[in-house]
């Protein structure tokens, strides 16, 4: 009998070690190669890309509608400027403290929604994202700054010696970011958790009676989800050394769904592309000046009528041959 | 006590708002399962047409029907615009992939709210634009103490009157229930000899025209329009849909209403800055304790 | 009423169950005897997938109780039902289509598993030998229902006559004691029936229990040992395939309601 390869990366990618190791150098020369402002835009790429994995976590994998994301990734970027700044922690410590305060908002706000389905879930996520972003401007407890949010956010630094200042230093500290996700995230797809995820998004109810705790690996979802946009709301926030509510809007949340789905429900492959789809075609389109937008809505429907499943959707069933 | 009854008064003023442009993703929701998320932009830009033709068309039609006649051609000329609009988006945005299911139609639905959102933006400026406030009638009420505008009287007369007429439509004629059939079986329907073509035809002019409309009196409420107003609306409306029970008719209506009596409540009783939060805190706790809306069927799933 | 010494797995007692004003199971009482494959009969809207839906936990029950190995199971979410070792599979053919055969099956075995967030990431040993397992479980049930060829296939691919196996493959990989198929035989042509009847008998070899829903006459009296026969909502008759089939009562339920097409079946 035949047994199946369980996942190595070319599991993941669907191609060879030489092209993988291509891409890689490519990344890791990029920043080397071009001016500031283009790491820049690589770095707000990785952003995108750590973003789209995580929606990708609760859209892609389970297919649930959540259309707030940009609420947990608020919550990850405002619970590390108010603890950098108010209280003086360092960056790196409040890496995983807003991965654990978004994941525990995920937990709390969801718990009790979970069983909605479909577009009541879309609504109630929506209506999530703008409590916080309504919540952020009126400057509760006056911790948030209200609409001129909170500046002086620290570099991520561990003591004097290794201090994360330069663009280069955050485009690495992205996509290291990035890279590690990809790396656990592949390993779920690959596991029972993966599945069930799965599972859930082609039937809830027959994944109910072959076993599958739908509830809890929903919420699995939700929370995992949240913590890795509070991953990226942190890194974010030390980037641009402040916050404030207007970057969690409605819109960033459609965009990191855009992303997802561009690039192809439950594909890691497809996020990154979906991400860079996001974030380098404004600047592509820079010299259309005020008609980019235009150009590109227009792209998503094109994107949508002749590539539906997404750019590079995922492939399943082919090392079992 | 005349406080409340104001506050419920433009409670349901900005209610019938609300439910105007509810019915539209309503119906649109109710027959394709389709988040429509143009819709809110439809409205924006029969605002933004009905800004213009208030200006430039002012003095012939005013001059001729009055304040009332240029009223009037501006919200039918918008929506007639919007119905065009409407049937173009659908043609170009939506039908080529229906076959493929819902979620890429809710990214080409985001594709061309962007692009409705820049064409207002490109023609009209990213500024905000101001109805001409002599151009509208400004005449208040007193009935029993309570301050009501006579624009206010109309918006709420024609709402109503509009939202009966189209319930009217659904629930009474033959075509009504065409399109209640398409929106629960749309095959079987269409074995019946449903034309399925008509019916989006309908709800994909209908619903944009219904947003122009209302998009030419909250102009006129509130003077002041924007480009984005079509996202916050939308929200707003989407919220009320859902409130009410999504692909349900008159739930939308009753949605709206209550959604907008709420918000005024709130900003008057608990705090202006917080209203919205309180509105989606409570659509959330209806759906905690009603998955499927006010109005919604509460029928089990057939396993 | 002749019937075995075999303990009994599963049993109603005064099972009911309303939809609105309706009632679609009234104080139904059911026993399924241990290595027998029983069956559940009667005209369309009788009743019987919702009992089967009660019974594996998709619905609750209005009253009455479902005791599973004397355990009372009425009520448990559906997840734990199928731990406790109740496997179901569905008439219309629920699979999860943009999955694999081989991954539709492993899901089955999901609650014979325990790998949780970290040791996934990780790929602990533990998770790596439990994983292998689950896949070992998968092929094997695969291979039994004759499906190996299409592991790599996506499930909505694959042959209507050959889904119905791989639901039946993804339910026995459950590991279950009881297994309750609901019109297994529907939408196959006789040749496909007769491989169904054949593996179903092979089945009981495994120590398992069956219980089925079914319209094929031909098949219930080909393989069951016991029949329940409901109406309505109620039990109108059990008892050995034999007497069923001369019961008057059961004909009359079956011909005085039904048209021409479940009287050929008949």
């Amino acid at each position: 009998m035949q047994v199946k390869k369980i996942a190595g990366f070319d599991r993941i990618f669907y191609f060879r070690k030489k092209t993988f190791l291509g891409l890689l150098i490519l990344f890791g020369a990029y920043p080397f190669l071009v001016s500031n402002y283009y790491i820049d835009i690589g770095f707000f790429f990785g952003i995108y890309a750590l973003l789209g994995l995580s929606l990708n976590i609760v859209l892609g994998e389970v297919g649930l509608f959540d259309l707030g994301h940009a609420g947990f990734y608020a919550i990850g970027a405002y619970t590390t400027a108010i603890l950098n700044t108010k209280c003086g922690i360092p960056i790196f410590i409040l890496l995983p403290v807003s991965a654990l305060a978004a994941a525990l908002f995920a937990y709390m706000v969801c718990s009790p929604i979970i069983h909605l389905r479909g577009d009541y879930l879309c609504i109630v996520t929506i209506g999530m994202g703008e409590i916080v972003r309504l919540a952020l401007i009126n400057n509760p407890l006056d911790l948030t700054g209200g609409p001129n949010g909170v500046f002086g956010i620290d570099f991520p630094s561990v003591g004097n010696i290794f201090v994360i200042d330069s663009s280069i230093e955050y485009y690495f500290l992205i996509w290291v970011a990035v890279a590690l996700s990809i790396y656990g995230l592949s390993r779920l797809q690959q596991s029972r958790i993966g599945r069930a995820w799965n599972c859930i998004r082609e039937d809830e109810v027959a994944a109910k009676a072959n076993g599958i705790d739908v509830r809890y690996y929903k919420l699995l979802a939700f929370v995992l989800g949240a913590a890795l946009a509070g991953v990226a709301g942190n890194i974010y926030a030390s980037k641009l050394m402040c916050v404030s509510p207007e970057s969690f809007t409605f819109w960033e949340s459609c965009l990191m769904f855009c992303i997802v789905l561009i690039g192809g429900m439950g594909s890691i492959p497809g996020v990154l592309i979906g991400a860079a789809a996001i974030s380098l075609f404004p600047e592509i389109f820079r010299p259309f000046a005020m008609y980019r937008m235009l150009v590109f809505g227009g792209a998503m429907i094109l994107m949508m009528v002749f590539r539906p499943g997404g750019i590079w959707p995922r492939k399943r069933g082919i090392s079992g041959k | 006590m005349q406080v409340v009854f104001e506050q419920i008064i433009n409670g349901l003023t900005i209610g019938s708002f609300y439910g105007l442009i509810a019915l539209g993703y309503s119906m649109v929701y109710g027959v394709l399962k389709l988040i429509n998320f143009a819709h809110g932009d439809f409205f924006a830009l029969g605002s933004y047409l009905g800004y213009t033709l208030l200006i430039f068309g002012s003095a012939f039609v005013t001059s001729l029907f009055g304040l009332w006649g240029g009223m009037i051609a501006a919200m039918l000329v918008a929506a007639i615009c919007l119905a065009f609009v409407g049937i173009l988006v659908e043609r170009v945005a939506y039908r080529p992939i229906y076959p493929a299911g819902r979620l890429p139609a809710v990214v080409s639905a985001l594709g061309a709210s962007i692009i409705l959102q820049n064409v207002i933006m490109v023609i009209w400026g990213p500024r905000y634009q101001a109805y001409p406030a002599k151009l509208i009638p400004n005449i208040h009420l007193q009935v029993w103490g309570v301050h009501i505008t006579v624009l206010q009287l109309v918006i709420l007369l024609l709402s109503f009157f509009i939202m009966a007429v189209l319930y009217y439509i659904i629930q009474r004629t033959t075509f009504g229930a065409a399109i209640r059939a398409s929106a629960m079986d749309r095959d079987t329907a269409a074995l019946m000899g449903i034309n399925f073509n008509k019916v989006i035809f309908f709800i994909f002019t209908l619903g944009p025209a219904l947003g122009a409309l209302t998009g030419v009196m909250v102009g006129m409420y509130y003077r002041q329009i924007s480009f984005t107003m079509g996202w916050n609306y939308g929200l707003k409306a989407f919220t009320a849909t859902i409130l009410g029970g999504i692909g349900n008719l008159p739930g939308a209506m009753f949605g709206g209403l209550i959604l907008g009596v709420l918000e005024m409540l709130g900003a008057a009783y608990i705090s202006a800055a917080w209203k919205d939060v309180f509105v989606f805190l409570i659509l959330i706790m209806v759906l905690i304790f009603r998955p499927t809306g006010l109005f919604g069927e509460t029928t089990a799933e057939k396993v | 009423m002749q019937r075995n010494k075999n303990k009994v797995v599963l049993e109603t007692h005064q099972l009911t169950k309303t939809f609105g004003g309706l009632t679609a199971v009234s104080q139904l009482n059911l026993r399924v005897h241990q290595g027998e494959i029983s069956s559940l009969i009667g005209p369309n809207g009788a009743g019987k997938t919702t009992v089967f839906n009660v019974v594996t936990g998709i619905y609750r029950p209005d009253g009455g109780q479902v005791l599973f190995n004397d355990e009372n199971i009425s009520g448990k979410q559906p997840h734990r039902i199928v731990a406790k070792g109740i496997a179901r599979t569905f008439q219309n053919i629920r699979l999860f289509p943009e999955m694999t055969c081989l991954e539709n099956v492993m899901a089955g075995q999901h609650c014979r598993a325990s790998a949780g967030l970290w040791s996934s990431i990780f790929r602990t040993p533990g998770q790596k030998k439990e994983e292998k397992r689950i896949q070992e479980v998968a092929e094997d049930r695969l291979e039994q229902v004759g499906l190996w060829k299409f592991k790599a296939e996506l499930a909505k691919n694959i042959a209507y006559g050959s889904r119905r196996m791989l639901e039946i493959a993804r339910a026995l990989a459950s590991d279950p004691q009881l297994l309750v198929l609901d019109e297994p035989s529907s939408g196959l042509n006789d040749r496909e029936t007769e491989d169904l009847i054949d593996f179903l008998k092979g089945l009981l070899q495994e120590n398992l229990t069956i219980l089925i829903i079914e319209h094929d006459m031909k098949v219930v009296m080909g393989i069951s040992d016991w029949v329940t026969v409901m109406d309505e909502g109620k039990k109108i008759a059990e008892g050995d395939p034999e007497t069923i089939y001369n019961n008057p009562l059961v004909v009359e339920a079956y011909l005085g309601k039904d048209d021409d097409s479940e009287e050929e079946k008949i």
